[in-house]
């Protein structure tokens, strides 16, 4: 963001703007305000579908089919978001949803920051070699695994729990351990220096020293993780058969499929699903933007 | 020559501790790679040579499997389904994705709302996101349709229509661009305000700025997405299996969802690991060709 407003400020500062003759003063205002209104078109147009999933889970099951599209229902049914919860198992959902989330999340953060720290901060033969691996490993279709690793799960007698949901993450993941390691690199060398003339091991120095430093790295793997482990719908479809073991977005997708007309409960049972992860959003909104553009400054 | 010396020199104590840990501590990360990717891939290797529902013991057959894929025309249709949707999709999506960031590295009000509008949808569960398009693409009371008729635009039949369905598929993934934009707005932020501003006062049009300036030091980006993006969408699954099943007349019958139906509804469990395999040399191609192509097109900061 800083760099935004330095950018900003120069561009109020050259001042050139009010030396320019008036046609071109005149011609960039113009083209400033065609900027905002198609802005304003853009901005309302993907805004649309989750307009229409709220407006819908607001109607009855009649007002759903009615042309032109009521947007705003003339009597809110907010007894759908009663209803939901008493025709499906909707609570056991969320409560699935929870457990994988968290046991995912955590697993993600801690096996990073571990690896991570190793891979920065540790220096060790065959250090650039793992390094290597890992970065190959972020480029991997994970398809080609898809056959194996189920039948992998069959044989531990895993299929229908939630330990292929989320032990694999407790084993890190690439693109997680990437992100700490390239922040963990960037601290600079004395932190571990004040440990290692105290007699602290690499372990403490971890837990006490670099880990409290590194606080945005790791609120953007939980972020991360949080939405792989939560939006995942391949994993649960797979490995998940009794019904009250669905997780939020397979039971959403189940549903549907057997009650495919009662679309205002559907979109009810969505909207359920959506809030957390826009509360979340827009609680961490700056952890979000800066792990994407870490992860895309990966590639320069 | 510093390395040679130390090599020479017996490890410390001190060293031999940090060699230790270091390798404890990226264990987690080497167990994992080998139990769910290198495990699993040379297995599959093993699954591709057998005839296995699973129930009764598996059966070797050598090469059959990759001889019955080749015969098999759903493999062309959803190959070309998946080849399609990638190749038209993906150019339009990086479009769709830089327009939207170039507007907002402007300097006007409501940036950092209209960032989030069009983030939104990027962090909306997938199920979800499908279930809403079926929606807004019904013919009779979808969204879409109810807008087009102000144009006097006929309905279309979208998702029910083979030649108009993979379009919609494309259409509906241009609404989860964000992330794309997130990166591409990052690169823009890192080109250098001066020299455009020296371009300008040299009398260059904005439209040469563009292209001598910001576009060369946008390539890494560029790129970055590129790679991205094919990969990902080459394994488009969620959207076609909840939205369509595949259909109409297999039209969106993708590679993944391909994979999915043979390997757990047909229990054919060599067959879909072929596939996989397939589809995973497909891939690793066009990521092998991007890099290689890259070096003609791609400009680093200081590698001159």
């Amino acid at each position: 963001m800083a760099i935004a407003d330095q950018v900003a400020s120069t561009r109020k500062g050259t001042g050139g703007e009010q030396r320019a003759p008036m046609p071109r003063q005149l011609r960039r205002r113009i083209a400033h305000s065609a900027l905002h209104a198609a802005l304003i078109v853009l901005g309302f147009t993907f805004l649309v579908p989750l307009l229409w999933v709220i407006s819908t889970s607001l109607k009855t099951a009649g007002q759903v089919f009615i042309v032109p599209v009521q947007w705003i229902p003339t009597t809110p049914m907010w007894s759908n978001y009663k209803e939901i919860f008493e025709i499906l198992p909707l609570a056991a959902f969320i409560r699935n949803s929870i457990i994988v989330t968290v046991l995912g999340t955590l697993g993600s953060v801690l096996s990073s920051v571990l690896v991570g720290y190793s891979l920065a901060r540790l220096r060790w033969p065959g250090r650039d070699a793992v390094f290597a691996l890992l970065v190959a490993t972020m480029m991997l279709p994970g398809v080609v695994t898809l056959i194996p690793t189920f039948i992998l799960y069959k044989y531990l007698g895993w299929l229908d729990t939630f330990l292929p949901l989320f032990v694999p993450s407790w084993f890190g993941g690439a693109f997680y351990i990437f992100l700490m390691r390239q922040f963990m690199i960037g601290l600079p060398f004395e932190v571990e220096e004040a440990g290692r003339i105290d007699g602290a091991g690499s372990f403490r120095i971890l837990w006490q020293l670099i880990a409290p430093l590194c606080g945005p790295a790791i609120a953007t793997v939980a972020i991360f993780s949080f939405l792989n482990h939560y939006n995942d719908f391949l994993g649960p479809l797979i490995y998940l058969s009794t019904n009250s073991k669905f997780t939020l977005p397979l039971g959403i997708y189940w549903y549907q499929g057997r009650y495919g007309n009662q679309w205002h409960l559907v979109m009810a049972a969505s909207t359920v699903a959506i809030a957390p992860v826009i509360v979340l959003f827009f609680a961490a909104q700056n952890y979000f933007i800066q792990g994407i553009q870490l992860s895309g400054l990966a590639g320069r | 020559m510093p390395t040679m010396i130390k090599r020479r020199r017996r490890p410390s104590g001190v060293q031999l501790a940090e060699w230790r840990d270091g390798w404890l501590y990226a264990s987690p990360f080497l167990i994992g790679v080998t139990v769910f990717w290198l495990g699993p891939m040379l297995y599959s290797l093993y699954l591709v040579t057998q005839s296995w529902d699973m129930l009764s013991p598996p059966q070797f057959i050598g090469l059959g499997n990759f001889g019955a894929l080749a015969a098999d025309p759903l493999v062309q249709k959803s190959l070309g389904n998946t080849a399609f949707f990638t190749f038209i999709g993906v150019p339009i999506q990086l479009l769709v994705a830089l327009v939207l960031a170039i507007a907002l590295n402007q300097n006007i009000r409501g940036r950092s709302f209209y960032r989030t509008v069009f983030y939104l949808p990027a962090i909306t569960p997938a199920v979800a996101s499908a279930v809403v398009w079926t929606q807004i693409f019904n013919p009779d009371y979808g969204v879409l349709n109810n807008i087009l008729r102000i144009f006097g635009v006929a309905p279309v039949k979208w998702l029910f229509d083979p030649n108009v369905a993979k379009p919609a598929f494309i259409l509906m993934s241009l609404w989860g661009v964000g992330p794309q934009m997130v990166i591409f707005l990052a690169g823009l932020q890192s080109v250098p305000q001066q020299l455009l501003e020296a371009a300008e006062i040299d009398g260059a049009t904005t439209w040469q700025r563009f292209w001598s300036i910001t576009m060369p030091i946008l390539s890494p980006v560029l790129f970055f997405n590129l790679v991205i993006s094919i990969i990902g969408s080459f394994q488009v699954f969620t959207s076609a299996f909840v939205m369509t099943g595949g259909g109409p007349q297999n039209a969106t019958l993708f590679m993944v969802l391909y994979i999915y139906l043979n390997g757990f509804r047909l229990f054919k469990m060599g067959y879909a690991a072929s596939l996989a395999w397939v589809l995973f040399a497909i891939i690793m191609f066009f990521t092998f060709i991007q890099f290689r192509i890259s070096n003609r097109w791609v400009y680093y900061e200081g590698k001159v």
